[in-house]
């Protein structure tokens, strides 16, 4: 057979030979035929690949560097147009230029930042594609409609983010209104956004496969895995804190290079309004974080139990440490600001502040107090094995509960109490009012801690499902209740004490700064605890990890990586504000050299819930307290 | 003598000295680490409210840069200043020494309490009910292979407990099993400390693997009996009764 098909070719190659170019052509197919076949296997052999390995850095490193950056970026460009859009319609609602002005100076930095998220999101998708293209297969081949869902939804947002920026101007009176819709426009798109790739996200660690259907209903019933609602929450929540924050932090290192009583003021304003935002965004976060553990738990306790009891649970230590700095700097700066703005009153604050000071430290030493303790072998034996037999009792979630319920529950007061400072209620129920608030405030934090002991007697669903609810409800029902109420309070309330802007000292600006790092610091590190809960799975309990890297890291070493990390997001970060800022700067060179003891006019009023009272369009007055720069040096 | 940094002083010696040596009287003694931790806590708080205003950060720290950089200082004060710019250094020195001294002690632990158990064991529900039969049941062969760890009265001091280090769970400790659900008991009894996972190794258990000595429905019932006997309930994702 085989030498007959031989003599076949053999007589048909003669043929081939006679002919000219076309001849010569089908010569080339036959050299190149090998080529056809090679690049066949090839093909094959690509199809095949399963992960592909990045030299020095390790693919896993480069993917984590790179997915974070990108997480960062989208958080911040999710995040400040809420903060953005909030400020405009307060600004349009009290009739406040500056809150207008404050709201365009952020959404300017959307721009270059929206494009540096982009870029990262791309690199991301390439080294995806590039190094875990098994797993990317099989994610695009449920996701692919949702893929689709995303880029039109990406088209809209870019061409809102688009009108909203450069009609701001246009966009003022009459037209104010389409341009707040805009901005409605702008945040539900980035919503969208934001919900898609969670779902991609969330599917990984907890799966909802289904194999019938059409391709939009399995796209459909794998988006709506159970984790999926919660992580939306929660990061929707995160993006207005770290908004707000980044917002303090830009305002805080404006506010240190300040020349003028002018920037001064007017930095020191905004670092208050980026202060703020990021501290109401901050008051709710922990209870959707409770919320995801819990559906966590539910889905699988395996997974929950490597989180929370796990290798992974001294995560949380550090997480107990990093929101009690966050607390504590969010506080510190309202009662710098009760010090410094408004002066005279602080000797009438100092044991209130002292009591909330305490209460917060004796909180976090116990949100910090590990469940099985750090101890030598003799500690220990004294001990009588890891737990403490009386300070054990704090490790439980139990008593966490109660101690991060309080530190909201303190620090919703330091607000009222800056909101309040300077002011003198003139309201005849404002007696009656003050008493009840008082009351209802010591019989809530009585509760919770009640709530939180005998939590310890109840079998855990109890204290779940109803206890740790309760607790959550009456912190809510306190800030809800007190919030209005305050308002209406401060409307008819007599100015006793001015508030002055720009004489907070320099410690201010850098707790500013401190607050974003943080909370940066807290999104990479609570980001790897959710993606590491998944362990040696690509897909729990439907995709394996394979690949070399398929271990859990040291948590040294994460920890490193996380650091890293935030390192590299500030920096980026600071350049986005840097090139965005450049113009200004050059602008602003000859406005030098307002006297100190001028008279400055005060930015207009403010929303109470905003901005604490300060004085009305156009109050001046003369600076009271002179600014020493030396204090802090 | 009085101000902002003799009472900071005043208040970390006397967190100090009630956590390092009051407390034990009462209770354990704590590990350094977690004294640590309230002093580091403390000392925080101190700052935070002594830099709360100008005067007061003043009278904070004012005292230590003056001492720091010897403004106005003579004769004895001058004399201290310079020692103190000895000495620290010095204490810092033999702290890191011993810190990073070869030493025969083992180093500090921290240890994974509860691990993650495998798939397979996951969501199981304890096949039989909770009534006076399955209790007795539970609570005698609870008395003839547990109790001589984990205590006749669930406390985990059993008669050999003492040669145990960690010591064998106290299940009557809230922190303990009301935390877990039947289905993890079920694995750890079943399993024993080998059948520990490899994530967060090394373990240190010395919990026998009981699948060689006792059926499903002997470790299933025990369970129950544990969980009457320390007056705990399982952790559950339904409310019971």
């Amino acid at each position: 057979m085989k030498n007959h098909d031989t003599l076949k070719l053999q007589s048909w190659l003669p043929k081939v030979k006679a002919s000219s170019l076309s001849g010569w052509s089908v010569f080339l197919a036959f050299l190149l035929l090998p080529a056809f076949v090679w690049a066949q296997d090839a093909a094959t052999l690509a199809m095949q690949v399963e992960y592909r390995d990045v030299p020095g850095i390790g693919s896993r490193n480069l993917i984590w560097i790179v997915a974070q950056q990108h997480l960062l970026l989208a958080g911040f460009v999710l995040g400040v147009p809420i903060f953005a859009w909030i400020c405009e319609i307060v600004g349009w609602k009290t009739n406040e230029p500056r809150y207008d002005k404050l709201a365009k100076e952020f959404t300017k930095l959307l721009t270059s930042a929206y494009a540096t998220t982009a870029l990262f999101g791309g690199i991301l998708l390439f080294l995806l594609i590039g190094l875990y293209p098994k797993l990317m297969a099989y994610l695009s081949d449920i996701f692919f409609p949702s893929f689709i869902a995303y880029s039109i939804l990406f088209l809209l947002e870019t061409a809102t983010l688009y009108l909203y920026w450069y009609g701001w101007d246009v966009m003022q009176g009459k037209k104010k209104v389409f341009h707040l819709f805009l901005g409605f426009l702008l945040n539900l798109f980035a919503l969208g956004i934001m919900m898609i790739p969670n779902s991609w996200a969330t599917f990984q660690a907890s799966p909802v496969v289904v194999t019938d259907g059409t391709a939009i209903e399995r796209a459909w019933a794998a988006m709506q895995n159970p984790t999926w609602w919660p992580v939306n929450i929660h990061r929707f929540i995160a993006n207005i804190v770290l908004g707000g924050f980044i917002c303090g932090a830009y305002a805080g290192v404006r506010y240190l290079q300040a020349v003028t009583k002018e920037e001064r003021e007017r930095y020191d304003w905004m670092g208050y309004v980026g202060n703020f935002i990021g501290v109401f965004g901050m008051l709710p976060l922990p209870f959707a974080g409770y919320w995801l553990m819990r559906e966590v738990y539910q889905y699988n306790q395996q997974m929950g139990i490597t989180l929370m009891g796990g290798f992974l649970a001294w995560l949380f230590i550090l997480q107990a440490m990093l929101i009690g700095v966050l607390f504590l700097g969010a506080n510190y700066y309202f009662w710098m600001g009760i010090t410094y703005r408004v002066p005279g009153v602080a000797e009438s604050y100092k044991k209130p502040i002292l009591a909330m000071l305490i209460v917060l430290m004796v909180s976090l030493a116990v949100w910090m107090t590990p469940h099985s303790l750090v101890a030598s072998l003799q500690e220990a034996r004294q001990m009588g094995g890891t737990h403490h037999p009386l300070l054990g009792v704090f490790g439980v979630m139990s008593a966490k509960m109660t101690v991060a319920n309080l530190m909201i529950l303190v620090t919703f007061i330091s607000f009222l109490m800056y909101w309040r400072a300077g002011k003198q209620e003139t309201a005849a129920w404002a007696k009656i009012a003050k008493a009840v608030m008082g009351a209802l405030l010591v019989i809530a934090g009585l509760a919770v801690i009640v709530l939180g002991v005998w939590g310890y007697f109840v079998p855990a669903i109890i204290r779940i499902n109803y206890f740790s609810v309760a607790q959550v409800l009456i912190v809510l029902f306190i800030m809800v209740t007190f919030t209005p109420l305050t308002a209406l309070l401060m409307k008819s309330a007599k100015t006793t004490t001015e508030m002055i802007w720009g004489q907070m000292p320099v410690r201010a600006g850098y707790t500013l700064v401190s607050n974003a790092v943080m909370v940066i610091l807290l999104m990479s590190l609570m980001g790897y605890a959710r993606s590491s809960s998944r362990v040696h799975w690509h897909i729990y309990g439907v995709m394996r990890d394979t690949s070399e890297y398929a271990y859990s890291p040291a948590l040294g070493y994460a920890a490193a990586f996380m650091s890293l990390n935030t390192f590299v997001f500030c920096m980026i970060v600071a350049f986005i504000f840097w090139v965005a800022t450049m113009g200004d700067k050059a602008t602003q060179g000859t406005e030098h050299g307002q006297p100190e003891d001028s008279p400055v006019k005060i930015p207009g009023g403010v929303a109470p819930a905003i901005a604490g009272g300060s004085p009305r369009e156009g109050q001046t007055f003369v600076n009271p307290v002179p600014m020493n720069k030396n204090e802090d040096t | 003598m009085k101000g902002p940094l003799f009472n900071s002083a005043v208040v970390l010696a006397g967190i100090y000295v009630f956590l390092k040596f009051i407390l034990p009287l009462f209770t354990a003694p704590l590990p350094a680490s977690l004294i640590f931790l309230y002093l580091a806590l403390t000392f925080s708080a101190l700052m935070i409210f002594y830099t709360m205003s100008g005067e007061s950060l003043e009278s904070f720290m004012g005292p230590v840069q003056r001492f720091l950089t010897g403004e106005g200082q003579t004769g004895v004060a001058n004399i201290a200043r310079v020692l103190v710019f000895i000495v620290f250094p010095l204490l810092v020195g033999w702290q890191t020494y011993t810190k990073l001294a070869p030493s025969d002690d083992p180093p500090p632990e921290s240890r994974t309490i509860h691990p993650a158990p495998p798939g397979e064991f996951v969501g199981l529900a304890n096949p039989y009910p909770k009534n006076n039969q399955t209790i007795q049941e539970g609570k005698g062969i609870y008395a003839s292979n547990c109790s001589p760890c984990h205590g006749e009265n669930f406390d985990g001091k059993g008669i050999a407990a003492v040669g145990f280090n960690p010591p064998p769970a106290n299940f009557a400790d809230s922190g303990t099993i009301a935390q877990l659900q039947e289905s993890y008991l079920f694995w750890r009894i079943k399993k024993g400390g080998v059948g520990l996972p490899i994530e967060g190794m090394p373990w240190k258990s010395a919990m026998p693997r009981w699948e060689n000595e006792l059926s499903d429905e002997k470790i299933w019932k025990v369970i129950i009996g544990e969980f009457d006997g320390a007056h705990q309930s399982p952790r559950t994702w339904e409310e019971e009764e």
